[in-house]
């Protein structure tokens, strides 16, 4: 690993990263997680029950935008703690005639918000924003550092 | 349909074993775009001192949802599956899930409170390998939203 708790400073930013999904991602997530709710696949289904379209899996979102604290850090196995409240969905439009074009486009940031050095973690906080949107409101992850 | 109101509290006990293979783990990272060697080649977790390939972090949602359909498919609890809304969700690891790891998860109905028409069920799974070493902890609230809503 290459981050140290001895070096880090809350307000430390730890990058950025963009996620670029299509609706064929929505399909692999939800054939990969077992989830396979309609909304994310089906446009008149999605509008059936009243959402502006197909959107993204909220877990799809969040499995995405931790890659940026796990790129980080240098470990997946070092995220102890995760966690978020889904805001506003992910509206992802339908581009399959349009190949390489993104349906929709999450931006993800990270900000050190916590260091407790007894316990030798770090809290990450993320911006996850989509449409110029917050997508996932308190999206924190706590990692464990040596 | 209506919400059982003595729903909270309620426990479902751990149900079917879910293996964790290799290939789950490389389709699951694959899926949310993590590229992380330690999820795809057993030398690179190996050199992080990982018995096997390392789950991402969020991987336990597959068998944290398995524990939740007892609840769901629970015609006694009374939820509409069409109108249930992810609200929030939190993974507490208590070690990393690695590949053969063998996991049970008992669920824990820990909170129902009205919304409007529907209600916000709270749920918990504790995940934890057959022989009881504890796993995870996965948090998860659900918005039911109500007829109107």
């Amino acid at each position: 690993m290459t981050v140290s708790i001895s070096t880090l400073e809350v307000g430390q930013q730890i990058g950025s990263a963009i996620i670029a999904l299509t609706r064929q991602d929505l399909v692999r997530y939800a054939g990969a997680s077992g989830d396979l709710n309609p909304i994310h696949w089906n446009q008149a289904f999605a509008e059936g029950v009243g959402l502006p379209g197909v959107i993204a899996h909220g877990m799809f979102t969040m499995g995405a935008a931790v890659q940026l604290v796990t790129d980080w850090v240098g470990d997946p196995a070092a995220v102890v703690d995760y966690q978020t409240r889904f805001t506003k969905p992910v509206v992802v439009e339908d581009t399959t005639a349009q190949p390489g074009e993104p349906g929709a486009v999450v931006e993800v940031t990270g900000v050190v918000g916590a260091i407790d050095t007894e316990k030798s973690t770090a809290r990450v906080d993320l911006t996850v924003m989509s449409a110029g949107q917050k997508v996932l409101v308190k999206a924190q992850a706590v990692v464990r550092l040596p | 349909m209506t919400i059982d109101p003595n729903l909270q509290g309620r426990s479902y006990p751990a149900g079917e074993t879910y293996s964790v293979g290799r290939e789950a783990i490389r389709d699951f990272a694959r899926a949310v775009k993590a590229t992380h060697p330690a999820h795809y080649d057993v030398d690179a977790a190996a050199a992080l001192g990982h018995a096997d390939l390392v789950a991402p972090p969020t991987f336990a949602i597959i068998v944290a949802q398995r524990a939740d359909a007892q609840l769901i498919g629970d015609p006694s609890a009374g939820i509409d599956f069409t109108r249930v809304v992810h609200a929030d969700q939190r993974f507490v690891h208590h070690r990393p899930i690695l590949a053969g790891d063998q996991l049970v998860a008992a669920l824990h109905v820990d909170s129902v409170r009205a919304m409007g028409g529907g209600a916000m069920i709270t749920t918990r799974a504790e995940i934890s390998t057959v022989d009881g070493e504890p796993t995870a902890t996965t948090t998860s609230s659900i918005l039911v939203r109500g007829e109107d809503q």
